[in-house]
């Protein structure tokens, strides 16, 4: 780890401005990633802004009927929350299922979004990665990569985005609202805050420098029933291999609305829209949760080792939709 | 749950069941730990202390061609940088194999000695500083140039490269043939020959590698984490070029072991030149991921085994072969086949053992060396064999129960292996185990048993004690003995207190010190039946000493006592009718106090050794839950029934059990250090990407010691179990696995890819 200095900002606008007259500068929130992340010098700020005692803790209800959730929100505060339970129970399984107890109590909300990739060559300074040194090559290409991802990559990087919450979240179509150095405030889909790798998987979202996350909007809880499905290789405390978000709204035997969103197979939460169309309308049988499985994973690319979460993804999509369906 | 069962009519029932020995005595050094009293190798506190930090090596074979630490001693704080140009000087590491077998523990293991890089992340400089932050971010500012050399990293691909060593570790035979195992192989009627694999493993003990050196004159004393302090000393001292007599190791409380703790490694060896060439004493860890290559792994292995059996189901041939990586400097051959020799019955043999060196650091012991990974390979074989005689598992061991030990032809000390397989079976309700695979559904899950042996060595190491008592009757024992987490100072001062007759609040067991008399430590599950005999010897010592005392003295109530057999009990003495408190005799006969020492010889240098077979045994059940859509693995209960001589404290002998059957787990499950072949390193080098185990994969499990006492194996009738639950435990679980989806994966471990394509289309 280097050295850094230290600042613990007042209020928001502060910090963003903090950040942003610094090139080297980061934002501080639990920690968890980044810490470990500076300890081996992945990352290397040069000056930290905390923004983990800003007032941004509370968890709202908004005039449409949702929910917004402070950037400072704990991860196990916002999966107790009984609003979050009762209305969008997906979103508290998938944060109960990430980490552990002792990180969730100190991982934030927005800390949770911008997590790094848990890619081992990332982690590892002496290998080739063009995410943490540009222009250096990809050392999972042809390397480990039973972790990695088959949708969305590119020959630069194949890295998977590691949260459990922002795959429940963007299934839930929430928005980012964010904050800019200049105080104007901007909100983003959660769908275009991760970018994909093409040839710059270095720069991982859509925020600019010294831009901050301030809260995550929930639009008001979408009809159905919500089902977060994690497969891991132990029990607790591991990545996803594959995670699926579903909410499957039933009328009679047919499906009348379906959002499907996975995890832990591409760079970014995968929402996959195709495999929606394909739901809406049909019976809800086994052929059509096949069908959907099949258009969400269309174009996937397996790269030796990972290969086995393409059809482990198609298995996960049909066996959640079905326990979706059982309780719909 | 435990429980001691209590119907062998042979057993000596009525001699412990009122004895301390036994008793589930909570850890006496239990309130310590947990209010972090207990002071581990890098918590002890002295003035002036500076710290450590270990650059690595970024290539895996090569040479340092240049190394610039300009910048980082600019570093505030940095006090000195030792790379291999400035590092004192240290003897050349030696030949790969030492001379003789303890040599391995004693040999001098230089570090930053060369240019050479032998292996990915060998240390390459130390930075020390006034803080660790201070020369950790140091030692980020160091640049190394390598010249790379192309390393070997293979091993399924390179069987043909193999050679044969001299011997396997600890020292037995590489080789073992007896009949003729080709021929009866051949004309077997039934036949299993399957091969199968098992990866780098890593010991990922708690507390990590950590040493304080502080020099005095030329004396160095090493606060550190160690299994086995005389092999620390000895070690060190060849390394520094030192008699061991200025050499002390000093670790009263170890966070874990597992055998990565037996020899010096480089933070030893660092702190110990840092302080010397800084004249104040240094601290030295080893990171978590430092020491995937710095301290020691298991090595990835190939297996054959080959079993041939008649119809009636008797085994007429074994065969097990082993194929394992070995560090191409120092050679290190795991004694997987070893078991093999003493399990079951067959008239024709064959045990080999055979070494591709690679480019990677020397594997270690780690926990159940041999059987950990043999018993994995060999009982999953032993349940296909039985598949296709169609046969019970049970049934097919009972059947090839051999009546002596079928290589050394010596009868066995105690063997419980058919009454821990019955007894479980019963309690486990293997009756509701359907032999044919993928019956037993409940929704979307796949429900399977399996059952396996156990089996491992009862060792016993040399090892000595002092113990003393004061004219207060308090008594201290003193031994260069470990608790690395196990519960010696508890099943010690139950020792202790059972012989002299006091309470347990009257012992005080002092361990940790190489001052103190001298013991094997803890390793090959040895440390209780060694340390504890030679304890117990001293008690008897220490107790005739009193009586010699206590008969002749004008002061003793007891003088001229007759010679009937004194009794030590509830802190009195009594001898015929008259009986006194003990205190009290020593305040009078003694008021300076009595002490006395004892001691055990290696087991190998023992009769009973020499004229028995000596093993403890067991029987693991598990049954497990396969999601039939996604291949997710879930553990749902183990039984594991031990035989394994008297169990000294039956609580903390259960712990040391359940920790055998999660590794069990581990190993069966989830536990592999990835190796990458292009770079030389392991690749998920931390606590989030090796998997072991975690509470939620553990789910039910239940000990049950069988009552036995192996009157062969020492004066306490014990033997060691702190390995035992690791053995065969990981084969249950694959044999439930497979009995449960009908998929034998033989590359362990055994993870959901590996099951996916055998698994029936979703059944939605
Ligand atoms: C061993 C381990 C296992 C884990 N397992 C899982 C798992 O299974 N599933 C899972 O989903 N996660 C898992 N995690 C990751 C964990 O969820 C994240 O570490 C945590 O959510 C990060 O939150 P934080 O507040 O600590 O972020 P920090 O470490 O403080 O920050 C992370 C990043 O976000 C930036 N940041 C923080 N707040 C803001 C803001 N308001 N605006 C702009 N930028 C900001 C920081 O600058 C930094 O770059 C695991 C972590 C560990 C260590
Ligand atoms: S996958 Fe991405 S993060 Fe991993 S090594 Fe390649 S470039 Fe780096």
């Amino acid at each position: 780890m280097q050295p850094f200095t230290y600042e613990r900002a007042g209020n928001v606008q502060a910090a963003a401005a903090a950040v942003a007259t610094r090139p080297e500068a980061k934002f501080i929130s639990g920690g968890t990633n980044l810490l470990d992340l500076m300890k081996l010098e992945i990352e290397r700020p040069t000056h930290l802004v905390d923004i983990s005692r800003l007032p941004l803790d509370r968890i709202e209800e908004t005039p449409e009927g949702g929910l917004r959730i402070g950037a400072q929100v704990r991860n196990s505060d916002l999966a107790a929350d009984p609003r979050v339970r009762s209305r969008y129970p997906m979103l508290s399984q998938a944060l109960l299922a990430g980490a552990s107890g002792q990180i969730r109590n100190k991982a934030s909300t927005a800390g949770n979004l911008l997590q790094r990739t848990r890619c081992s060559y990332f982690y590892n300074r002496n290998m080739p990665c063009n995410k943490r040194e540009p222009g250096s090559g990809c050392a999972a290409l042809e390397g480990f990569n039973r972790m990695h991802a088959v949708l969305g990559a590119s020959e630069a990087c194949i890295a998977v985005h590691p949260s459990d919450m922002a795959v429940a979240m963007t299934a839930l179509d929430a928005q980012v609202e964010t904050t800019l150095p200049d105080g104007k405030a901007r909100t983003i889909a959660i769908g275009d805050l991760h970018r994909l790798p093409d040839s710059t998987p270095h720069v991982e979202t859509a925020l600019g420098h010294g831009e901050m996350i301030t809260a995550v909007t929930l639009p008001p809880s979408p009809p159905g029933r919500q089902v977060y499905r994690k497969v891991r290789d132990r029990a607790s405390y591991a990545f996803a291999l594959v995670s699926v978000a579903a909410v499957v709204e039933k009328s009679g035997d047919r499906i009348r609305g379906a959002r499907l969103a996975i995890g832990g197979v591409a760079p970014k939460p995968w929402r996959t829209r195709e495999a929606e169309y394909v739901l809406v309308g049909a019976a809800d049988s086994g052929s059509a949760f096949s069908e959907a499985a099949e258009s969400a994973l269309a174009g996937a690319v397996g790269r030796g080792g990972n290969d086995f979460k393409i059809p482990l993804a198609k298995r996960a999509i049909r066996q959640t939709l079905a326990v979706a369906v059982e309780g719909a | 749950m435990t429980e001691m069962t209590t119907s062998s009519p042979e057993s000596r029932s009525s001699e412990t069941r009122n004895s301390l020995i036994g008793r589930p005595i909570g850890r006496v050094d239990g309130p310590l730990k947990v209010t972090g009293r207990a002071t581990y190798a890098y918590e002890h506190a002295v003035n002036e202390a500076a710290y450590g930090y270990i650059l690595g090596a970024a290539i895996a074979k090569g040479r340092i061609v240049e190394i610039d630490s300009a910048e980082a001693e600019r570093v505030p704080g940095v006090l000195h940088v030792m790379t291999y140009r400035n590092a004192p000087a240290q003897p050349e590491f030696g030949p790969a194999v030492t001379p003789t077998v303890p040599e391995v523990f004693t040999r001098a293991r230089p570090v930053l000695n060369s240019s050479r890089v032998r292996f990915y992340d060998e240390p390459v400089a130390l930075v020390v500083a006034e803080t660790f932050e201070a020369a950790r971010a140091a030692a980020g500012l160091i640049r190394v140039r390598y010249e790379e050399e192309g390393g070997v990293f293979d091993l399924p691909a390179r069987l043909a490269d193999a050679y044969a060593p001299g011997r396997t570790n600890a020292g037995f035979e590489t080789d073992s043939a007896t009949g003729d195992f080709d021929g009866a192989f051949a004309a077997a009627s039934v036949k299993v020959d399957a091969t199968y694999r098992t990866p780098y493993e890593h010991h990922n003990p708690m507390e990590p590698h950590a040493t304080l050196a502080v020099w005095s004159g030329d004396e160095v004393t090493i606060y550190t984490s160690a299994q086995t302090l005389a092999n620390f000393q000895a070690g060190l001292a060849s390394t520094l070029g030192i008699p061991r007599e200025r050499v002390r190791i000093v670790s009263p409380f170890i966070g874990g072991g597992f055998g990565a703790k037996l020899i010096v490694h480089a933070d030893t060896v660092l702190a110990a030149l840092a302080a010397r060439v800084l004249r104040r004493p240094v601290k030295v860890a080893l990171t978590r991921q430092q020491m995937f290559a710095n301290a020691g792994h298991r090595a990835e292995m190939v297996q054959q085994v080959r079993l041939g059996a008649g119809r009636d189901g008797r085994l007429t041939s074994i065969g097990h072969d082993v194929w394992s990586a070995t560090s191409g400097f120092e050679e290190f051959c795991e004694q997987t086949a070893v078991f093999t020799r003493s399990l079951y019955a067959a008239p024709n043999r064959l045990t080999r053992h055979r070494l591709v060196p690679v480019d990677l650091n020397r594997g270690e012991w780690m926990r159940s060396p041999g059987e950990a990974p043999g018993m994995l390979a060999f009982e999953c074989a032993m349940d296909e064999l039985a598949e296709r005689l169609d046969l019970d598992p049970i049934e097919l061991r009972i059947r090839n129960e051999p009546t002596e030990d079928p290589e050394r032809g010596v009868p066995f000390s105690t063997r419980n292996l058919v009454a821990c397989m019955q007894e479980g079976a019963r309690r486990f309700g293997w009756e509701r185990r359907n032999p044919t695979p993928r019956r037993i559904r409940e929704g979307r899950r796949l429900i399977g048993y399996g059952m396996a042996a156990a089996i491992r060595p009862n060792y016993i190491g040399a090892a000595a004690a002092k113990v003393a008592i004061d004219a207060t009757g308090r008594v201290t024992a003193h031994l260069d003995m470990t608790d690395i987490g196990t519960g010696t100072y508890t099943i010690l001062s139950q020792i202790a207190a059972e012989s002299l007759g006091v309470p347990i609040a009257a012992i005080k067991i002092e361990l940790g010190d190489s001052r103190f008399p001298r013991t094997a430590g803890s390793g090959g599950s040895w440390g209780a039946s060694s340390a504890g005999s030679a304890l117990h010897h001293a008690c008897s010592a220490l107790k005739e000493r009193i009586m010699e005392a206590a008969r002749s003295d004008d002061r003793s109530p007891l003088r001229g006592a007759d010679a009937a057999e004194p009794i030590f009990v509830g802190g009195e003495v009594s001898v015929g009718n008259r009986t006194v408190s003990l205190a009290d005799l020593i305040g009078r006969i003694a008021p300076d106090g009595i002490e006395a020492t004892g001691s055990v010889a290696a087991g190998r240098n023992t009769e009973s050794y020499r004229t028995y077979s000596q093993h403890s045994y067991g029987a693991h059940f598990a049954e497990v839950a396969v999601d039939s859509d996604t291949g997710e693995i879930r553990m749902r209960r183990m039984l594991s029934v031990i035989g394994a001589g008297r169990i000294l404290n039956a609580k903390t002998a259960r712990s040391q059990i359940l920790g055998g059957m999660t590794w069990g787990i581990g190993a069966a499950l989830m536990e592999e250090t990835v190796l990458d072949p292009r770079y030389g390193h392991f690749v998920n080098h931390d606590l989030a990407e090796y998997h072991v185990p975690v509470n939620g994969d553990v789910m039910e499990m239940e000990v049950v010691f069988l009552e036995e006492y192996d009157d062969k194996a020492n004066p306490l009738g014990a033997k060691g179990l702190g390995e035992l639950g690791v053995c065969g435990s990981g084969a249950a679980i694959a044999n439930a696995v497979y009995n449960a989806t009908g998929l034998r994966v033989r590359e362990f471990p055994i993870t959901l890819d590996k099951l996916l394509p055998g698994l029936p289309a979703s059944a939605i």
